[in-house]
């Protein structure tokens, strides 16, 4: 299946890091979310765009959003990973209330249990594309090498030419960006995990291996929310397809 | 887990006019929080309060020392601040000059806040200089030259090291990256953000870029004529700003 990463063993019980949750226990569930924007400054316009969303994943499964472009996936996304605000209802991610949350819990969160694979990749200019994929490892605390060794072995896996690496990803092609970002998203073993088009802008050889990653994840207990324009793509990894404008307020009465 | 800083309702007048007020909120272990306003919005003001630079004329700054707990600081008696600002806190000016001292030497710039806590070995003083200067990025070999010698973004780098080398548990920042230039700019907050790991250090941060804040910062207040209009995780505030203010910050930054 793989390279350069030991490969795991999905029906071995050793394997399982969620024992502490029962067996159904949701890791991501929304209840009746609603999000509208007001904007101030543009006559104090209310732009509602989702309503009563409610969606429950389980450890193990991928859940893909579908829906036209605008339709709010992309938001519902950020809700769940606390980076927009909730205007109604209930988010929660292993066992955390985000609509609640500090931001302290949520950064928590976010560090040990949530990760984000997002369209763009935002560093600090300077730093080495090595230490940008490390930095989850390293900001829960493991072993520097550990954390340089595992992102070799993601970055090797995901083709990035081993002399790129002591240079900072902000010169990269558009392609490399998204692999670096997502090699940096991979680097821990998040629980919970959002993919925002993951296989976008990528090569068949290396769109392979962000599909094996995310079938690995699964693998290991990790629940999924992800979207896909790739149609091929979410057939192989989705378990559950959810059309997110059956949230769109005009419907919902 | 105790907070290592409970502000409480601070507030600072000019006269009639209001510096900042009604103030409040806690700091945990290793967060960095950042305050954005624009010029005059009470954002240093309030700095300056929270460091004991200025007296607030109401509120409580609790900071959890380490031998006492938890400690009113607006009420501690000045030797008490004083050494608090020596040893578990840190000032970072946004002027180098205003927290270097520039007629001596770079390495007795970081030797003097040790022997400030009490390091009276010559040798084990130089090399601890030697060392931070090193962490830094500054060359050994410019221990022994003036700070006036150095450019704007090594005085900034070498007043981070004099402020660091005691292993303070909270840094105040004032504008540390404003007047560099964009390349030292991103070195700085590279270096910055790397030390904040490493040390564990919690740190507030008052500058007016908000590309600074969501690189350096986990939460974000946002102050408009002296008092808080938002407050929250610095992406969700960046990102969904709910406050007609902070929409109209955040709309008017220039892309690049």
């Amino acid at each position: 299946m793989t390279r350069n990463m030991p490969i795991r063993n999905c029906w071995s019980p050793a394997f399982c890091r969620f024992e502490y949750l029962e067996k159904d226990e949701e890791m991501i569930e929304l209840v009746d979310v609603s999000k509208s924007f007001t904007l101030h400054n543009q006559g104090s316009a209310v732009i509602p765009v989702m309503t009563g969303a409610s969606l429950r994943v389980s450890r193990g499964e991928c859940v893909a959003l579908t829906g036209a472009s605008g339709a709010g996936k992309s938001t519902l996304m950020r809700v769940i990973y606390g980076n927009y605000l909730a205007s109604a209802g209930t988010v929660t991610v292993g066992g955390l209330n985000v609509t609640l949350a500090e931001p302290r819990q949520i950064l928590a969160l976010r560090r040990e249990t949530l990760g984000y694979v997002s369209q763009f990749l935002r560093v600090v200019p300077r730093v080495p594309t090595l230490e940008v994929v490390a930095e989850p490892l390293l900001a829960l605390g493991h072993d520097r090498q550990m954390a340089l060794d595992r992102a070799a072995g993601l970055l090797a896996r995901l083709n990035i030419p081993q002399r790129l690496w002591a240079l900072s990803p902000t010169t990269f092609s558009g392609g490399e960006q998204q692999r670096v970002n997502i090699a940096r998203g991979f680097a821990h073993d998040y629980p919970a995990l959002l993919l925002d088009e993951p296989t976008a802008s990528l090569d068949a050889r290396n769109r392979e291996t962000v599909l094996e990653l995310i079938e690995e994840a699964k693998c290991r207990g990790a629940a999924i929310v992800g979207i896909f324009h790739d149609s091929e793509a979410r057939q192989r990894v989705s378990d559950r397809d959810i059309d997110v404008s059956q949230f769109a307020p005009g419907l919902a009465q | 887990m105790t907070p290592l800083l409970q502000v409480e309702g601070i507030e600072k007048r000019y006269g009639a006019r209001i510096g900042c007020a009604a103030v409040s909120f806690d700091l945990y272990p290793g967060e960095v929080m950042g305050i954005v306003g624009e010029s005059g919005s009470g954002k240093s003001t309030l700095l300056n309060c929270l460091a004991g630079h200025l007296a607030p004329d109401a509120g409580k700054v609790v900071f959890d020392t380490r031998a006492e707990g938890p400690v009113d600081t607006v009420t501690m008696s000045e030797p008490e601040r004083r050494m608090l600002s020596r040893t578990d806190w840190a000032f970072v000016h946004q002027h180098a000059r205003d927290g270097l001292r520039m007629s001596v030497s770079a390495g007795a710039n970081i030797g003097e806040r040790l022997m400030a806590v009490g390091d009276r070995h010559y040798g084990s003083i130089r090399s601890r200089a030697i060392d931070w200067l090193d962490r830094v990025e500054i060359d050994e070999s410019r221990v022994d030259d003036r700070p006036t010698s150095f450019s704007g973004g090594m005085q900034q780098r070498l007043q981070i090291a004099r402020n660091l080398v005691t292993g303070p548990r909270l840094v105040f920042m004032d504008e540390p990256t404003g007047g560099l230039d964009v390349s030292v700019q991103a070195r700085l907050l590279d270096l910055l953000r790397g030390l904040v790991r490493e040390m564990g250090l919690s740190a507030i941060i008052v500058t007016h870029d908000l590309a600074v804040v969501r690189l350096l910062a986990d939460r974000l207040m946002v102050m408009k004529d002296g008092r808080v209009v938002e407050a929250g995780l610095t992406d969700q505030v960046l990102d969904d700003p709910q406050h007609a203010y902070t929409q109209l910050l955040v709309s008017s930054v220039l892309q690049v």
